[in-house]
């Protein structure tokens, strides 16, 4: 449904991506992930037509959208980085004039903005002027413009950042609903999110893509090497070695000083083998150590990015 | 095909009208034409009352129209484009399926429906001025034939230079700066004679319109004003393309 071959695109000297493929299969709900700036934003900009790549080609809904660029946008709904919509505009005057630009049929139209209204949640707030709405309700009204039409694409910039909890819940909900029927490609810089939303996540760092895997098979990669969180007190150094002595451990980091607490020691313990934190325990009861910590550690996004380009540099190697 | 222009007329219309800002501006407008009116009135009174209305009245009154004219029209224009691209909504509607071209002309056609309104108060002059000493109708028609011209022109020259900025008061500065330009090129045919700047100086809107003012319809000058109103919507156009060129090597 959505094809991206070889994709490079540069603002002047800055390469912003750099040959990225991938494809996203019809009614999948696809991830990109990656830190700020990542390229992640231009990306959804030469997907949705508003430029084009340097070099390479995409293709959305088997149309090419250099070419194809109305028709692609006619299948299409986006929601961009950031909505900031027109102030002194109601909800349902906006979403009225989208809706004039996308659907034809009167009666379609007013269907349609009331079932995104109904769907967005954003009834109570339909008469009000968009400055006034909160980030959380802007950004549901951005949604809310995307989903008009039942495009068969959607591509959503960070659609739950600015929200809070509850809302990043109904919208999580939202968007899992549409899978199946609709393509979705959405981005975020949260890997807990994308792994909630999405069956396939597709990792960019610095305009190049670094990983592309179903999220089950990437967070097996992740944990591949668990970590656990050590604290225990007696003799730092006597610790340190027994932790290393033992036979799955790969490598044990003792912490500054300062981070030692009054109750003893902490270390960070890295093994392939995910029962280590048993032995852990078992080795410093059996010292007569007191334990007063132990916990695994699950890897953030930046640790995660640490990994796959280090993953990379020995591939290369 | 025309559903996407009246969309996008419809909510630039809707904009203009439900905001408090064209108000204020045509009552700036009126003021100053206002007392233009009166000004002219008075000088036609005591100095030319029974002789030649077009060249003692008329023709001033259209002169001093024309000035107003172009300072009030590049507030009109100013937020066309730029604000659109400072909210970011424009990376909206060029991802909706939707031509640039109707997005251009959606709001230049608000833009001179707009104007137009504020236009139509000055109506009440040849009014109150008939009632005062009969004359011939015929004869202010094309001045006010010129100066929707010439406001078309002034609404075309804004519109591009807003698409040029994502900063309202630059994008209205730089109209202003550009119109007042092209009027005081006409101020001086001594210091227009050569070069680049005599060039400048007939593509100038402002002369084009005096003969408008004189009550003449010239089909020169109707296609003078149109090609320069094409003129500026292509390169408008071609501003608005410009994100696709940036970054192609």
């Amino acid at each position: 449904m959505i094809g991206v071959q070889n994709v490079t695109k540069y603002y002047g000297q800055v390469c912003a991506l750099d040959g990225v493929s991938f494809t996203v299969k019809s009614g999948e709900i696809v991830g990109l992930l990656g830190p700020n700036g990542s390229g992640k934003t231009t990306l959804m900009r030469i997907l949705t037509g508003f430029f084009p790549a340097t070099e390479g080609s995409v293709h959305v809904a088997g149309l090419d959208v250099a070419t194809s660029s109305l028709e692609v946008r006619n299948r299409l709904g986006y929601l961009p980085e950031n909505v900031v919509l027109y102030p002194d505009m109601s909800v349902r005057a906006f979403l009225h004039f989208c809706a004039r630009v996308k659907i034809d049929g009167a009666v379609q139209r007013r269907t349609n903005v009331e079932r995104v209204l109904s769907e967005c949640a954003l009834e109570p707030m339909a008469h009000r002027q968009m400055g006034t709405l909160s980030k959380g309700y802007r950004q549901r009204v951005g949604l809310a413009q995307a989903l008009l039409g039942n495009p068969e694409v959607l591509i959503l910039d960070e659609p739950t950042v600015g929200l809070d909890p509850n809302q990043v819940i109904d919208i999580r909900e939202l968007i899992k609903g549409l899978g199946g029927k609709a393509t979705i490609l959405l981005s975020s810089h949260i890997l807990h999110e994308v792994e909630l939303m999405c069956e396939r996540v597709v990792i960019i760092d610095k305009g190049r893509i670094l990983a592309e895997d179903t999220t089950d098979r990437l967070s097996e990669r992740i944990q591949g090497a668990a970590n656990v969180r050590v604290r225990a007190s007696g003799p730092p150094t006597d610790i340190l070695n027994a932790l290393r002595a033992l036979k799955a451990v790969d490598q044990v980091i003792e912490h500054d000083a300062e981070s030692d607490g009054p109750e003893g020691a902490v270390f960070t313990v890295r093994s392939s083998n995910h029962d280590i934190a048993r032995e852990i325990a078992q080795t410093i009861i059996h010292n007569g150590w007191a334990l007063h910590e132990l916990r695994p550690v699950t890897l953030d996004l930046e640790a995660l990015f640490v990994r796959l380009t280090r993953e990379e540099r020995k591939e290369a190697a | 095909m025309f559903v996407n222009f009246w969309a996008v007329l419809n909510k630039e219309l809707r904009s203009y009208f439900l905001s408090p800002f064209i108000y204020l501006i045509s009552a700036v407008f009126l003021l100053l034409s206002g007392y233009y009116f009166y000004s002219d009135l008075v000088f036609y009174v005591q100095f030319g009352f029974g002789m030649n209305i077009m060249e003692n009245f008329w023709q001033l009154m259209f002169t001093d129209l024309r000035l107003v004219i172009m300072l009030t029209v590049p507030f009109l224009t100013m937020r066309l484009f730029a604000e659109e691209k400072r909210l970011g909504t424009i990376e909206l509607l060029l991802t909706y399926p939707m031509r640039d071209t109707d997005l251009f002309w959606g709001k230049f056609a608000a833009c001179a429906i707009a104007t137009l309104f504020m236009l139509s108060f000055t109506l009440i002059y040849p009014v109150l001025m008939f009632f005062l000493q009969p004359f011939d109708w015929t004869l202010v028609l094309p001045g006010y034939v010129g100066l929707v011209m010439l406001a078309l022109s002034f609404i075309a020259c804004g519109l591009f230079i807003s698409s040029l900025t994502d900063n309202t008061v630059v994008a209205g500065l730089g109209s202003l700066g550009a119109l007042l330009f092209f009027w005081i090129l006409s101020w001086n045919d001594g210091a227009t004679q050569f070069g680049l700047i005599s060039t400048i100086a007939s593509v100038s809107m402002v002369t084009h319109f005096q003969s408008f003012a004189r009550g003449l319809i010239d089909s020169k000058e109707i296609t003078f004003f149109l090609l320069f109103i094409i003129f500026f919507s292509f390169l408008t156009l071609r501003s608005l393309e410009a994100r696709h060129w940036k970054g192609r090597r």
